[in-house]
């Protein structure tokens, strides 16, 4: 059984449906990116996964459970985090608040992760009391990772952490995606780098206009001839 | 009771009913159709009122003890008259156009902000409205009030029977401004409030100037609260700073939208007429009911109940659900 | 589910150019004017505005938190003054707690029990109206004009209900004759107002250590800065909006039971007039800064007691409202929000 089965869900925003069955699936240590058009509904399917937003058929199972009705806090539990693609960290939180607030739902000490994280992200720790709302976008993406890492989860769902962001920038963050990956954390990625993210990724999905189009091995779909001209930019 | 003692009541009850309705049609404009937060009716109803009062009665009388310094007199100047009281229309355009510019500069600065800022700042000039009456006796009396208001077309008909002769007139206008209203709301100018209402991100992205929409239907909205506080002007013919306390000058006609139906312009009518009905009618009952201090907590409740249980109030928004009805 | 806002507030205000020329003209204005100013309207109006500050920051947090403008706060305040005015001439007698003139203060030491009590009683009924009321509301997704809508039903109820129960007449604490503090420059401190202004402190310490201290406390502004960000990452939003309603009512009615003891009066609408100071005062800091919420408070008690030299006082709340419109026309968010 996989870790994250999304099986054709249904979801969209008041009066219009932008996903109309789309089937994902994840197993333990992967990484999965999801690529497609602007407005084919990869972030919606994010959303719909975490619970933010209402998955109207279909569903969504972590873990052999049944997730597509539960809200927010209760799928965050069960090891399942999510970084959105923008407002993704607490401006007027300090770095340690930031970080502090990921590991709410913990009643155990968590300063041995919080140091964890500071050693992931060295950026982090040098003013820890600085306030969130004051950093780089670089910056601001590594808090937004490490506060969602918090909870040891065991998925992570990331909508399009490169975004914004100079080529360094995005290549270090891809490269951390990868070096977390390597301790059992699985990924499901949302792209608009879409050649940079597959080349990391086990396998990629092809979304388009809210439907699956395709879906292959990562290094399969950079080789695939139509994959590139309609998604790769030539 | 006798018949005529009946009947006489009801048309007083009427009167008073259509001019709510009045208020609560330009509440629609504001809040019904296009969202906008107005708790400071009273200001407008003030402004309104005074306004008209102030241009039609005769200049202050030193035997009467009266401080005000100026009285338009214009329902006794000549020119006015015509043998039509021309001045009862020319009143309830001065009280529109202060409505109008006032709603205007408060609409200026709040209305590209927050939707939340309109209602602090619409509380805020109801209360310097009503201060400003209190204190500048110059003005308008002071806490004396103004008791020379003029009837339009008084002595045309026999004083026990003026009440039918304002009824009709009371009805008139609010026909014309149900009209005016329906015809607005129904046109492009209409459609596009609602869209803002609906969804004020998506019609700012599909290119309308929301902030002149906005600033468009509140100043529509304060003008015709502006011809309701002249109709009650020359109703009951005497004002004073306590005659806009906030419960019978703003909650009252919030309560007669909400339950009518806010977003239907029948609805604000039939809504004006109920709750009127229930708020003069409790009177009689006995016990509590006719505290009325517990109808003041009552239409507080009526308020929440309908927003909680019948969005849409009794007739609901016409061919559209209400936003609270969405999810 | 929240609406998805992702203003920046700071908590804390960085030294800009534009913020600096500012602070310059305030400063330069005011010391111009002081010399012309009696010094026992400032020293009012610091007291003034400490009580203020009670309600506008837990106005300023609700906003924050639950992004609508709660119309009831000022009957929030109301009721904490009446539920306290229960307690000290209903209840407390027939246990026997009696009493007035503890010390130089007008009143005894059963105000010193009531005002707690009165404001669990009035956290305690806005966490039940939250329930009640916006929490099916919020569920319903609706607008956040809506909420508001509805907390001016509950304003609306709330004074019914308090006139009901304790008629419209003017009422006052059980009290005794108290002689002022005379201190030089013709300064009167009414023994009360040094009461006043210590709840004040303690509770303005009180709530800065909850934000910034406890687990709670950050997840409330984590919640105002974020609530999406904030469900995503387990915060149990509906806890925080609970605290969230106990701080900002307890505060309130705190708030109403010391403008009770400082104006020596309570009257049904007394809550609903502090409307207009309490929204300025908010708005001034900025909405969801409990620390801008605090200056503004200051500012606007101040400002609104030291123009009764030139103006009349009963145009008090108009002075207040006009600082608020000549504030939204310069800078729209606020003394330490970004302007324009």
């Amino acid at each position: 059984m996989a870790l994250l089965e999304a099986s054709r869900v249904v979801a969209g925003y008041g009066g219009t449906e932008i996903l109309h069955g789309v089937s994902v699936t994840v197993d333990n240590g992967e990484i999965v990116t999801v690529i497609g058009p602007n407005g084919c509904g990869k972030s919606t399917l994010m959303k719909a996964i975490v619970g933010l937003v209402k998955v109207r058929t279909g569903s969504v199972t972590f873990r052999d459970e049944d997730i597509s009705s539960q809200p927010p806090e209760r799928i965050v539990r069960r090891g399942l985090c999510y970084v959105p693609q923008s407002a993704n960290v607490f401006p007027s939180l300090s770095i340690r608040e930031n970080l502090e607030m990921g590991a709410f739902i913990r009643d155990d000490d968590y300063e041995g992760r919080i140091a964890e994280m500071f050693e992931l992200f060295p950026d982090l720790a040098v003013r820890p009391n600085r306030k969130a709302g004051s950093l780089s976008g670089g910056q601001r993406q590594m808090l937004a990772v490490a506060r969602a890492l918090m909870l040891d989860p065991v998925l992570l769902l990331l909508d399009e952490p490169s975004a914004g962001l100079s080529p360094t920038m995005m290549s270090m963050v891809l490269e951390r995606i990868v070096d977390i990956n390597a301790t059992g954390v699985a990924f499901l990625l949302v792209e608009q780098n879409a050649r940079e993210a597959l080349r990391m990724s086990h396998r990629g999905y092809v979304l388009s206009a809210g439907e699956n189009r395709l879906n292959d091995a990562g290094q399969a779909l950079l080789d695939n001839p139509e994959v590139a001209r309609l998604y790769l930019g030539g | 009771m006798e018949i005529i003692g009946i009947v006489n009541y009801l048309v007083g009850f009427a009167i008073m009913a259509a001019i709510y309705a009045v208020f609560a049609l330009g509440l629609n404009v504001h809040w019904g159709f296009t969202g906008l937060f107005n708790i400071g009716i009273a200001g407008f109803f003030a402004l309104g009122a005074y306004t008209s009062a102030l241009m039609t009665t005769r200049p202050p009388d030193p035997a009467l003890f009266e401080d005000f310094k100026f009285g338009g007199n214009w329902s006794e100047t000549q020119f006015l008259d015509l043998g039509i009281d021309l001045w009862f229309f020319l009143g309830l355009a001065a009280a529109a156009v202060v409505c109008g510019l006032i709603a205007l500069m408060i609409g200026y600065v709040t209305l590209r902000l927050r939707d939340d800022y309109l209602a602090v700042a619409t509380l805020g000039i109801a209360e310097t409205v009503r201060l400003f009456f209190l204190n500048e006796k110059w003005a308008a009396n002071g806490s004396k009030g103004l008791y020379r208001i003029p009837a339009f077309l008084e002595g045309s008909v026999s004083p026990e029977h003026y009440d039918y002769l304002y009824l009709v007139v009371v009805l008139v206008v609010l026909a014309i401004l149900f009209l005016a209203v329906e015809r607005a709301v129904k046109s492009p100018w209409g459609r596009v409030l609602r869209a803002i209402r609906e969804d004020e991100v998506a019609a700012e992205a599909s290119g309308k100037n929301v902030f002149r929409f906005k600033l468009q239907a509140f100043i529509f909205g304060a003008v015709i609260m502006g011809v309701g506080g002249a109709l009650f002007a020359h109703n009951i013919r005497f004002l004073s700073p306590l005659t806009f306390d906030p419960l019978l000058a703003t909650f009252v006609i919030w309560a007669m939208l909400m339950v009518g139906g806010s977003g239907n312009n029948r609805g604000a009518i039939l809504g004006a007429f109920v709750v009127w009905g229930i708020w003069t009618g409790t009177q009689f009952l006995p016990g509590i009911f006719s505290d009325p201090n517990f109808r003041f907590f009552m239409i507080g409740v009526l308020i929440v109940a309908v927003i909680l249980l019948r969005p849409g109030g009794i007739l609901g928004e016409e061919r559209r659900i209400t936003r609270a009805a969405d999810s | 589910m929240f609406a998805l806002r992702n203003t920046a507030r700071r908590m804390i205000p960085e030294w800009t150019p534009g913020r600096i020329t500012l602070a310059i003209v305030v400063v330069t204005l005011v010391a111009g004017l002081l010399p012309f100013v009696k010094m026992s309207l400032i020293v009012n109006g610091v007291f003034l505005g400490a009580i203020i500050a009670l309600g506008a920051i837990g106005l300023t947090l609700i906003y924050g938190v639950l992004n609508f403008a709660n119309i009831a706060h000022g009957d929030y305040m109301t009721m904490g003054a009446y539920v306290a005015l229960f307690l000290l001439t209903g209840l407390f007698p027939t246990f026997g707690i009696e009493g007035e003139g503890l010390g130089p203060l007008t009143f005894g030491y059963p105000l010193l029990i009531a005002l707690p009590l009165a404001a669990a009683v009035v956290a305690a009924g806005a966490i039940l109206l939250d329930v009640a009321i916006y929490r099916r509301l919020r569920r319903r997704g609706v607008n956040a004009v809506v909420l508001a809508m509805a907390s001016l039903g509950v304003a609306i109820a709330l004074r019914g209900l308090v006139q009901v129960i304790w008629s419209g007449e003017t009422q006052h604490y059980p009290r005794e004759f108290r002689q002022v503090f005379r201190l030089p420059l013709d300064v009167r401190i009414p023994p009360d107002s040094i009461f006043i202004a210590i709840v004040a402190v303690v509770l303005v310490v009180g709530v800065y250590l909850v934000l910034t201290r406890t687990k709670m406390g950050k997840a409330m502004r984590a919640t105002a800065d974020n609530p999406n960000l904030a469900l995503v990452s387990g915060i149990d939003t509906q806890r925080v909006i609970r605290w969230n309603w106990a701080i900002g009512a307890g505060l309130a009615a705190t708030a109403g039971v010391l403008l009770a003891v400082f104006q020596a009066q309570l009257l049904p609408i007394m809550g609903w007039k502090f409307l207009i100071p309490l929204f300025a005062a908010v708005i001034l800091g900025g909405i969801g800064n409990p620390y801008g919420a605090l200056v503004g408070a200051f500012v606007i008690g101040v400002t609104s007691e030291v123009s009764t030299q030139w103006i009349n006082p009963s145009y008090k709340p108009a002075v207040a409202f006009a600082i608020m419109i000549v504030m939204l026309l310069m800078r729209p968010r606020g003394i330490f929000g970004d302007s324009g």
